[in-house]
């Protein structure tokens, strides 16, 4: 099960749950799982993140792979200057 | 209302032009005789994008009105090469790379020519306050004083 | 990693840390110079066309005001006007409209009010209507005969007086992200984010020394030379033609047809050279306005801005209000790291906050670390990017309380910062563990340089600083076209703002082995490639360094296919190498190499065209850390700040073009030398800007500013093939924290406010302290 850890002020619409544990293989079925199990959260949550795995930063990017034993972190989107 | 007509040497051609009195000759050289080499930063003076020389005297053209300039002799960056042989200025700021996104480039070229054409021999101080009238926000103005420093240089020898 | 990575004949792995190019890591000459230093090269505002219109702008003079009617009648019975638009020409987007376009999700609802003033006017230079005319005179005439009809509002530009209860309301509808609030509650606080991990209650009762300081930064503008231009042409079948000064001309394509309601592909845009952009050039201001005109008109119109409106109307970085706490062991442990922030975001929601609070401990390895921001709206012009975006603030506040604290310990700043240094695999500040990076190394290289080690002179200060970003990828699409002669022609997406021209086609040369004047780089137009994310992030060469890559290993691909059958033999007995193809195993005896030039020649015959593309969505940026020493002298009679010696060391991965690398640390340095030193808005009381201009609005000139010396470190980024990381932004993190440091070892004075201008310093000077309050 990956870790998932949420950061910015996410954690506002999973009733306070800042880090927990999911069983998936990709980005998109993060999201999916996400969204589903905490309505709260922005339908296009994987928009408005960055996702790092292992310490690898994906954006826009639904196929990533996520291990079983990832560590997993969404951030606010990063946009350069 | 009518236009000034005005004769002028621009690059060492004759050029004639009519002009409204308010028009500037960064105005004239931009828009009427289409040559955009020099630029307008800020139309106030303070960013030397459209420096010229009148007469061998540097100037921003943005302050200069267009009508004054009848009769007398203007060199622009278009004129800075010899036919296909760039002025060793140009030169060094492509081998120094002296320049990033390339707009100020016109001015500085404009603005180190006249300075080497009378002092041939600068210090980097010099250089720098002849060049503090050119504002460059890309290069951090390093490339741009070794690339005129070294073109004295190779000038003077 | 994903496939969408690997594009190179290596592994990834960055496989040529050491190794002898040809052509990466040379310093060649780039092949767009020549038009650059003869004046030929076309920005912005050098596009001429036939029958062309003058278009400008009719823009409020109120800081805020409800506009209740706008009268255009005179103004379009004017001879010579050919079309007047305002808000009633462009259709709203609809609450909660918002898309993926660029690197953010934009707010079309705002972007449309940003560009053009619906309701209100929401600070002094939003544009309230524009005209397109035969000639400049008839259209500022023009401007003067529009009559609108203002309800002035009271104003606010401070954030943190932004944020109280009275606050005039900009954004009536506005509930706050991020925060508990009751519905219906008035607020100009936007959002509210926090990151961190640990405790830092726990961690400041582990600390022998705390220090808490709070900061004021102001806003600055990206300060570009060239103002935003452009000319656009629709036509009578809806189709239209766009040549502007941007970041990225894909992304402008994008706002412009959404606002104008059109499909993508009936706007064919082009990218002219840019004249500098930092960020300021990632959104779209005149863009959409002019299209509208032409639309009416049926006519191109030219709409460039003077530099009056580029720093009343586009949008500077924000101005902030920083509180930061740091504790530490007394042998230099940092135990606990805690800050607030609190940026402007100008009318509209998005200031940069989030970033700068993942940056602003980013180089410390932490047990504990809170970082809370705050986006607030205040009656300016929307905030847009400027290099490194919320990091610089951020790191002027943490870095000058990190070196305070070093101070306080008896501590050298930069041990300091390599005790307590993150590696890979530590945890960072914002949360995800590092990759392979380089703060150690600069900090190091910066620790063992000549600057650090040589004396100052009497009354002389140096100040030393560490900076971080994370540097993107992105969508990113790039082409190489053989022609019949052999030469290439690399067809690229990404916007060339500082030389990437060069750097790219150095990366297609290297691979296809063949001379740099053989491939000819060039940025085509939005229909030329698939999608091109904007330049930025500092993402290019990373970015577009893995689609070229990714293009000539496809191109190489090709030509050895055309070699087999031209051999008649199987595709892999054939190698690719210095340019030619050559056969293997065994069948060499027979087939003399086959260089690309006559691969190129027979193309017709062997299959036709041959081509090679690749397109990624490039992820996994490396990150680059940088550390700066700044020596300062301070005149004492006028409070005058000079900086006499600056060193940047800087991780980039692997140099390219190290001329371009060293470009990048040095411009960025010195535009933090401005920020540090001079650069501020000056409001009046009525919220109208005092300093529109270059005179009164001081960016270094060339006088200010010594020479700027560069070290390139290299710890290769192991997702790009040859170890790139992007360099552009990094290097304005750490100026203002440097300097400040420097001027407080000089003077013996901690300065909390920025710009550090003469007489600021001075009043400090004559006072004693570094608490002084601003003038305004």
């Amino acid at each position: 099960m990956a870790r998932i850890v949420l950061t910015g002020n996410l954690q506002l619409h999973t009733e306070g749950v800042k880090e927990l544990e999911l069983d998936v293989n990709t980005i998109r079925q993060l999201m999916r799982q996400l969204t589903t199990r905490y309505p709260g959260l922005p339908a296009d949550l994987e928009d408005e993140v960055a996702v790092s795995i292992d310490g690898t930063i994906y954006q826009d990017d639904w196929f990533a792979e996520i291990a079983p034993d990832s560590e997993v972190h969404l951030l606010p989107k990063i946009g350069g200057g | 209302m009518a236009k000034y007509h005005i004769t002028t040497r621009i690059n060492g051609d004759d050029v004639e032009f009519l002009c409204a009195p308010e028009q500037t000759l960064l105005d004239v050289l931009r828009d009427d005789l289409r040559l955009t080499g020099s630029k307008e930063g800020c139309a106030s003076g303070d960013c030397g994008a459209c420096s010229v020389t009148i007469d061998g005297r540097l100037v921003c053209s943005c302050l200069v009105l267009a009508a004054e300039v009848g009769g007398q002799e203007i060199e622009t960056i278009e004129g800075m090469a010899d036919g296909d042989r760039l002025h060793p200025l140009q030169q060094k700021f492509l081998d120094f790379a002296a320049l990033q996104c390339g707009v100020c480039t016109p001015g500085f070229l404009v603005a180190a020519k006249a300075l080497l054409d009378h002092n041939p021999n600068p210090s980097e101080t010099e250089v720098r306050y002849w060049l503090a009238g050119n504002l460059c926000r890309c290069t951090g103005y390093d490339k741009i004083v070794r690339a005129v420093l070294d073109t004295a240089a190779e000038i003077r020898n | 990693m994903t496939d969408s990575n690997k594009a190179s004949s290596g592994n990834g792995t960055g496989n040529g840390n050491g190794k002898d190019y040809k052509w990466v890591g040379t310093r060649a000459v780039r092949p767009d110079g020549v038009d650059k230093v003869t004046g030929r090269a076309k920005f912005g505002a050098d596009l001429h066309l036939p029958n062309m219109l003058v278009g400008k702008v009719l823009r409020s003079p109120h800081a805020h005001a409800h506009i209740r009617s706008i009268d255009t009648s005179a103004a379009e019975a004017l001879s010579g006007v050919k079309a007047v638009i305002t808000r009633d020409d462009f259709s709203d987007q609809p609450k909660g409209a918002v898309q993926p376009a660029g690197e953010m999700t934009i707010n079309y609802r705002d972007m449309v009010r940003n560009v053009m003033a619906r309701e209100k006017a929401l600070y002094e230079g939003h544009a309230i209507a524009a005209v397109a005319a035969v000639d400049a005179r008839i259209a500022t005439k023009a401007l003067s005969l529009i009559k609108v009809d203002f309800e002035v509002l009271p104003h606010v530009i401070d954030p943190v007086a932004a944020m109280e209860d009275g606050a005039p309301i900009i954004q009536e509808d506005l509930i706050a992200d991020g925060m508990e609030q009751s519905p219906g509650s008035m607020t100009n606080i936007a959002k509210r984010v926090e990151f961190g991990h640990g405790d830092v209650a726990v961690g400041f009762a582990e600390a022998d020394v705390v220090i808490e300081r709070e900061f004021t930064t102001q806003p600055v503008h990206q300060g570009y030379i060239e103002p935003h231009a452009c000319v656009a042409s629709m036509t009578e079948d809806g189709q239209g033609e766009l040549w502007l000064s941007t970041q990225g001309h894909y992304v402008a394509r994008g706002h412009c047809a959404t606002l104008l309601g059109l499909d993508v592909s009936k706007l064919r845009v082009q990218a002219s050279e840019i004249g500098g952009g930092f960020g300021g050039k990632t959104v779209v201001y005149l863009e959409p306005l002019a299209l509208a005109l032409s639309r009416k008109a049926c006519q191109p119109v030219k709409m460039a801005m003077t530099r009056e409106e580029v720093f009343r109307a586009t949008g500077p970085t924000s101005g902030a209000h920083l509180w930061v706490k740091v504790g530490v062991t007394n042998d230099g442990r940092i135990t606990a790291a805690d800050a607030v922030l609190k940026y402007q975001a100008g009318a509209f929601p998005g200031s940069p906050v989030a970033q700068g609070a993942q940056c602003a401990f980013a180089p410390y390895e932490l047990n504990h670390v809170r970082t809370i921001g705050y986006d607030i709206l205040v009656n300016r012009p929307k905030v847009a990017a400027y290099r490194a975006p919320g990091a610089p603030i951020a790191e002027y506040a943490t870095e000058s309380v990190m070196d305070e604290i070093a101070e306080a310990i008896g501590m050298d700043p930069l041990e300091f910062r390599l005790k307590n240094a993150p590696k890979q695999g530590s945890q960072s500040s914002y949360g995800p563990k590092f990759p392979a990076i380089g703060c150690i190394e600069t900090l190091e290289a910066a620790r063992d340089h000549d600057h650090y080690q040589t004396p100052l002179k009497s009354g002389q200060g140096r100040g030393v600083a560490t900076g971080y970003w994370f540097n993107i990828g992105g969508q990113t699409s790039a082409t190489l076209n053989l022609s019949e002669d052999g030469s290439v022609a690399l067809v690229l997406g990404t916007v060339d703002v500082g030389g990437t021209r060069a750097s790219l086609a150095m990366m297609a040369a290297e691979q296809l082995g063949i001379d740099l004047d053989k491939v000819r780089p060039m940025i085509g137009d939005t229909s030329a490639l698939g999608y091109n994310m904007l330049t930025g992030g500092s993402r290019v060469t990373f970015a577009g360094g893995i689609a070229v890559v990714g293009a000539a290993q496809d191109l190489i691909g090709t030509l050895k296919e055309r070699a087999a059958k031209f051999w008649d033999i199987p595709v892999d007995d054939v190698e690719w190498a210095d340019g030619e193809a050559r056969a293997t195993n065994g069948y060499t005896d027979n087939m003399q190499p086959l260089p690309l030039q006559e691969i190129a020649k027979d193309m017709a015959k062997t299959g036709g065209p041959i081509v090679g593309a690749h397109s990624i969505n490039a992820q996994g940026a490396g990150p680059s850390f940088g550390t700066h020493v700044v020596d300062v002298d301070v005149d004492r009679e006028t409070g005058r700040v000079w900086v006499t010696r600056y060193t940047v060391v800087q991780d980039a991965g692997k140099a390219i073009h190290p001329s371009y690398v060293e470009g990048q640390y040095q411009g960025g340095a010195v535009q933090g030398i401005g920020w540090a030193l001079n650069e501020e808005y000056i409001y009046d009381d009525n919220g109208r800007l005092e300093n529109a201009g270059f005179l009164d609005y001081r960016v270094p000139v060339c006088s200010d500013v010594p020479m700027i010396d560069t070290v390139i470190v290299e710890v290769p980024n192991p997702t790009h093939p040859y170890g790139v990381r992007g360099v552009g932004e990094t290097p304005i993190v750490p100026p203002m924290a440097a300097i400040s440091n420097a001027v407080a070892d000089a003077l013996g004075i901690r300065f909390t406010d920025l710009p550090m201008s003469p007489p600021r310093v001075l009043a400090a000077i004559k006072a004693g302290n570094g608490d002084v309050t601003t003038a305004n």
